[in-house]
């Protein structure tokens, strides 16, 4: 085996934490989240790009974590579900107006769909209905119809407000 | 669905990047945003030998606006080229195209110059290419070279890049000044952000007396590859576009194709529906040129 | 059950308490069981649709670094039995693993155990398997005549199935008619796929020799079949039911992923761990759905009133059936559907062909049942020229004729259909959707609107197995539920089975608060362990709130009834004339002469001299529901009562078609339902919508396509379409409430309502739809070329 196929070195923050850990180049980030750290936050749907449900926030932004190596993440700042409590692990507004708005059933989908809503909440906290539909659309639920998902969000983007 | 072994290469440099493609001799592939070759490795339906990630080499992101042309470096990400003002106000064609690409979060880590380099016949950033008369920047160990749209799509998935080759950029000509723009970007597809099952991408200048100077109509997704119907541009140029000349002019465009047939739909499907979206997309154009 | 009482919980908006864990991450699904030393597996798919497996060389593959095995069907064949179908065909036989013969594409011919599933799919790379590739049969209708090419040799033929049901004197029926009118109905190869796949971990423990399983499972019988099959005692399996399911609606069966984890984690005495990948779970985890032909007669008269259906169900089961045949049996429970049919005639056929597996999906055959109902109904009043409403007015059963008994047998146990009707329509204003519609058409553009009115049968009954099979006297569905109080006072619940979403937890919580007067946050909820649950059947039709819910409340009140003998026996006064009040009790005419819950607690733990003679001590109960109405064999007519409840619903969806392309657009979706008393309105609401949306995508974009040479062209979610938010439309709501007479609380079931009537209503708006031009589909699903090629006949 050459020696570019062996593990590689990397180091990078996840949910506020460093995580130095060496890696084989073709795992996934995906993978590198659930089996090397125990994340189990993050799901595997399909790992093809389209469910969404292995969403994170890579940098702040939400991508698609069964579509990047883990060993490009190397120096990036990575968000999964497990860091959208508050600081004393008690979940957020947008976590406590999912339980409220009843925004899933099975869970699967959920912290993908928390991630992509989150991202949204934060640049724009007076989302439109059509600009949440643009937010999750990459996100696949087979439960929920995704009507209450919205008005989670919807929810939450009301409470954010009213903190502000 | 997991990928085979690989060689993994985090390039420094381009230099770095074409010597390694070089050395791949045909087994070395290049990683920019991965929405695309991911699933490919995952599927095990790639299986190179080494992986040469350009996502930390500098040069190869940004967005330049020179005099008459804009160059998007081949790692700029999708969202980031679509929130971009110069792309919207500049290239708007361009940004209608992206704005159908995927979801938020493949605009968020793909790239032009991934979506260039996989050549789907389908997929819209290259269908806007082609209609914005773009021409892309090659290089090899060997040089560089440019590489007209028009001569870039050979077949489905294959592009006039060779192995050892890596996009640099995509350069978009910028319109003289006193033209009068209007584009329109039109796709079926079952669901949102799905690869378009057809797609037609227009671009129409008019001048100040309303001729037609410039007519670009490209169509994807009914042929091997993304095509710009000339027949149809030759017809609307030098003169006032009207819808019964715009449908005149696209009588002859479901000869010009040959689409393929799939679980999706059928060649005739592609066909004609091609005509339907081209003839929505011309007169959108040439709508909001007269505005 | 008492309809007037004054519910506290029940009906009440309350928070889910499964969401928490959801929320922040932590739900256990069974990729997250994580236990020392944990191989996993890989599988290795058949290319062909049809073919003999001449060798299979594993040799290289298990010399590579990190794995550990590689097994073959031929040698799981020599340990292991055939898995158990649902009808007795004993030369249809399926194996975890092909034996011999491969008979559909992606069918599993090896597994091989690894480290990691990195190395496990590098292993399958080295297997090399020699096929004799055969011709397939891939055409249902073909396969049905078909005496030559046969997916399982040894049975003769590709029948599964044939039976003839005749209910009423349909021959007089349709002369006596009228009119009469014949259509074509086809439900496409579709299913649930949820989010999650099927995966399973197992661990055999030499030291008490039980193997434990985690899996993502939803079905009765699970333990049972995978001991039959692997050859153990049922006592020997133990399924660990509190693994959160990733979604199901019907399809997480995984009986051939559970028995090859668990061979392999007794060959190996590893945990052994197989988690489907979506490659083999779209082609081979036999998860297919219903793929149906209806030819179908119905008999009218010129008021539309129809008197006599006739239907031909041909269904396709693929390779491996299961228990999917039954899926055609299942809807005899409302095969008129809400209308008063006077006579029935049916002929139920299951052929199987070289595709992936049936499961049961979703309403068990109901969701195609309900579109062809639907369909015909439309027909007719398209036929007559007559209003699609005003017919469906004509043939519903009236509120006053409940219990009402159809053709078949079964009682439907209450409803007021017109009413939830005109709420449906209210809700959508459809005099303003006309108004749109009409609007729409004279500019130029295809709008429909669509009408269903539909049932959901819920509570669950196997008779149907014996309507297809009258060896199997199976008459008992029942669910256990057991309620403890401990020492302190707390109480905790105990459900027998897995929970796929439905917030089973939250329901059964409820129930018993209201029953025993606790806050039902107070309550704690656990599943049990299938060594040592009461019996159960499982989350399947539409059952739970009806049988768990009802067994909680059955459970709740012996507890209260050992708390009041108690107290009457402390007390020394008779039972009547005791008070109860959250769970303190008190003598009616000296409020003071009391014991409180703690007191009582410490008699039923500590105090055994004061217990009433004879009684144990403790505070505990359990309780196990039959099905209402269950409990008998057909009678000499072969009627039967098949489930206990029927919900019902009117979808009014509202379309535009771009005649263009042949896209549908759902713009508008108004949904009226009716499942009696909902113990958790948020639960409900979500089930009925999430329902719809799969109705929607079932009727707009699913379909397992297979070509004439029977590959398989669905095989990722870039072929399959699934809708995303942006194919959903917004939909509005509202409930009814006609109680259920036969459970705890009048609650009916809702799981499966939404998809049960959609794919009917979205079928309704696209046929309105094309109505001006004189056009018609009656194919799910309703993909765009096919619209546009309709549209534009003759240009093929």
């Amino acid at each position: 085996m050459s020696e570019a196929m062996l593990k590689r070195e990397i180091s990078l923050t996840i949910n506020g934490k460093t995580h130095a850990l060496a890696v084989e180049p073709r795992l996934s980030l995906s993978d590198m989240l659930r089996d090397e750290l125990r994340l189990n936050g993050t799901h595997i749907g399909c790992e093809h790009g389209v469910c969404g449900a292995c969403s994170i926030l890579l940098d702040g932004v939400p991508i698609r974590s069964c579509l990047m190596l883990a060993v490009q993440a190397d120096g990036h700042n990575i968000t999964t579900v497990e860091g959208m409590c508050n600081e004393d692990q008690t979940p957020g507004i947008l976590q406590e107006a999912f339980q409220e708005a009843h925004g899933m059933q099975c869970g699967y989908c959920t912290p993908g769909m928390l991630i992509s809503a989150q991202a949204l909440l934060t640049e724009n906290n007076d989302p439109c209905l059509e600009e949440i539909k643009e937010a999750i659309g990459g996100n696949l639920c087979r439960c929920t119809g995704y009507t209450q998902i919205i008005e989670s969000i919807q929810l939450a983007a009301c409470r954010m407000r009213e903190a502000d | 669905m997991k990928a085979a072994k690989f060689n993994y290469i985090l390039a420094e440099s381009i230099d770095q990047v074409v010597e390694a493609l070089d050395k791949g001799d045909g087994e070395a592939i290049v990683i920019a945003g991965g929405q695309t070759l991911m699933p490919m490795l995952s599927m095990r339906l790639a299986r190179p030998e080494t992986v040469i990630d350009i996502n930390k080499i500098a040069e190869l992101s940004g967005i330049d606006v020179a005099a008459n042309e804009i160059v998007i470096k081949a790692c700029t990400r999708q969202a980031e080229a679509l929130a971009a003002a110069e792309v919207r106000t500049r290239l708007p064609l361009l940004a209608k195209a992206i704005a159908y690409v995927g979801h938020q979060q493949t605009r968020n880590r793909g790239t032009l110059g991934g979506s260039l380099s996989h050549g789907d016949p389908a997929s819209e950033i290259p269908l806007a290419a082609l209609a914005m008369d773009a021409h892309v920047c090659l290089r090899s160990a060997a040089g560089t070279r440019q590489v007209a749209m028009a001569d870039y799509f050979l077949g489905p998935m294959m592009t006039a890049r060779t192995d050892n080759e890596v996009l640099l950029s995509v350069h978009f000509p910028i319109p003289l000044a006193g033209a009068r723009v209007g584009t329109a970007f039109h796709e079926v597809s079952e669901r949102r952000g799905d690869f378009a099952v057809v797609a037609a991408a227009a671009l129409i200048h008019l001048d100040a007396n309303g001729i037609c100077t410039h007519a670009a109509l490209a169509i994807g997704g009914a042929d091997s590859v993304p095509l710009r119907m000339t027949v149809v541009e030759d017809a609307l140029r030098g003169g006032k576009p009207e819808p019964d000349g715009i449908e005149a002019a696209l009588g002859g465009i479901e000869a010009a194709l040959t689409p393929g047939n799939d679980q999706h739909a059928s060649a005739a499907y592609r066909r004609r529906v091609a005509r339907v979206l081209a003839e929505r997309a011309l007169k959108d154009a040439v709508a909001e040129a007269q505005k | 059950m008492n309809m007037e009482r004054n519910l506290h919980y029940v009906a009440t908006k309350r928070r889910v308490r499964e969401d928490k864990r959801f929320v922040t991450g932590q739900g256990k699904y069974v990729q997250d069981v994580c236990l020392p030393d944990t191989k996993h597996a890989a599988v290795l798919p058949s290319p062909y649709p049809r073919a003999r497996i001449v060798s299979i060389d594993t040799a290289v593959a298990e010399t590579l670094d990190g794995v550990h095995m590689v097994l073959t069907g031929a040698q799981l064949a020599e340990d292991c039995n055939p898995i158990r179908l649902g009808l007795k065909l004993p030369k249809v036989q399926w194996y975890a693993l092909a034996v011999g013969m491969t008979r559909y594409v992606g069918e599993w011919v090896a597994i091989v155990v690894a480290d990691n599933a990195y190395i496990a799919e590098d292993a399958l790379d080295l297997i090399e398997v020699d096929y004799e590739p055969l011709d397939p049969i891939v055409d249902p209708e073909q396969a049905f005549e078909e005496t030559e090419l046969l997916v399982h040799p040894g049975h003769g033929s590709n029948v599964l199935y044939h039976g003839n049901f005749l209910w009423g004197d349909v021959d007089n029926d349709f002369t006596g008619a009228d009119d009469h009118l014949s259509f074509r109905a086809r439900w496409g190869r579709s299913s649930t796929v949820p989010i999650e796949t099927f995966g399973a971990l197992a661990r055999w423990d030499e030291g008490t020799e039980i193997l434990d399983i985690w899996a993502s499972i939803q079905m009765p019988n699970f333990v049972e079949l995978m001991a039959a099959t692997l050859g153990y005692p049922l006592n020997c399996i133990r399924l660990h039911q509190d693994v959160d399911v990733g979604g199901s609606y019907g399809v997480k069966r995984g009986i051939k992923q559970s028995v090859l984890v668990g061979y392999l984690s007794r060959k190996l005495r590893v945990p052994v761990r197989f988690i489907e990948d979506r490659l083999a779970n779209m082609a081979g985890s036999d998860a297919h759905g219903p793929d149906r032909i209806f030819d179908t007669d119905v008999a009218f008269d010129k008021d539309g009133v129809i008197k006599s259906i006739k239907i031909r169900a041909l269904d396709d089961a693929g390779a491996y059936p299961g228990r999917a045949p039954f899926q055609l049996a299942k809807p005899i429970s409302a095969i008129v559907g809400p209308y008063k049919i006077n006579s029935v005639k049916y002929e139920a056929i299951s052929v199987c062909t070289n595709k992936s597996g049936q499961v049961p999906v979703r309403g068990f055959g109901q969701a195609p049942t309900n579109y062809m109902i639907e369909t015909a109904v439309d027909n007719v009043a398209r036929h007559l020229g007559l209003d699609r409403l005003e017919v469906r007015r004509r043939n519903l059963i009236q509120p006053d004729e409940f219990p009402y008994q159809i053709p078949p047998g079964s009682k439907y146990d209450s409803g007021d259909y017109p009413v939830v009707l005109q709420k449906g329509l209210d809700l959508a204003d459809y005099d303003s959707l006309l108004a749109r519609r009409d609007k729409a058409r004279s500019e130029g553009r295809l709008a429909g609107i669509g009408i269903a009115t539909v049932l959901e049968p819920g509570g669950g009954n196997n008779i149907f197995e014996y309507l297809m099979d009258p060896s199997a006297e199976i008459t008992t569905f029942m669910e256990g539920c057991e309620v403890r109080v401990d020492p302190q006072g707390n109480i905790t619940g105990i459900m027998g089975t897995t929970t796929s979403g439905q917030g089973h937890e939250t329901m059964m919580a409820t129930i018993l608060g209201e029953e025993l007067q606790f806050d039902p946050d107070d309550i704690r909820i656990v599943h049990s362990d299938s060594l040592n649950a009461l019996p159960t059947r499982s989350p399947i039709a539409s059952r739970m709130a009806i049988m768990l819910g009802s067994a909680a409340a059955g459970a709740a009140g012996k507890i209260k009834n050992r708390a009041m003998a108690i107290a009457a026996h402390n007390l020394e006064r008779p039972v009547e004339a005791l008070e109860y009040a959250g769970g303190d009790i008190s003598d009616r005419n000296d409020p003071r002469h009391k014991l409180t819950w703690a007191e009582i607690c410490f008699i039923a733990y500590r105090a055994y001299h004061r217990l009433p003679e004879g009684m144990e001590p403790g505070f505990q109960a359990q309780y196990i529901m039959q099905v209402p109405g269950g409990g008998q064999l057909p009678d000499q007519n072969n009627r039967v009562q098949v489930y206990p409840c029927f919900s019902f619903q009117a979808h009014v969806p509202y379309v535009e078609i771009d005649p263009g392309t042949g896209r549908v657009s759902v713009l508008d979706y108004a949904i009226a339902h009716d499942c009696g008393t909902v113990i958790n309105p948020d639960i409900v609401r979500g089930m009925v919508i999430g329902g719809l949306a799969h109705g929607i995508g079932a009727a707009l974009y699913e379909k397992f396509a297979y070509d004439d040479d029977g590959q398989f062209l669905s095989a990722t979610f870039a072929d399959y379409l699934m809708p995303s938010v942006h194919e959903i439309p917004d939909v509005k709501d509202v409930e009814h409430c006609t109680p259920s007479p036969l459970t705890s609380h009048g609650q009916k079931g809702s799981g499966e309502g939404g998809y049960l009537g959609a794919p009917a209503a979205i079928a309704s708006a696209v046929n309105d739809a094309l109505h001006p031009l004189g056009l018609n589909i009656n194919e799910l699903p309703m993909r765009m070329n096919k619209i546009e090629a309709l549209i534009n006949d003759g240009q093929k």
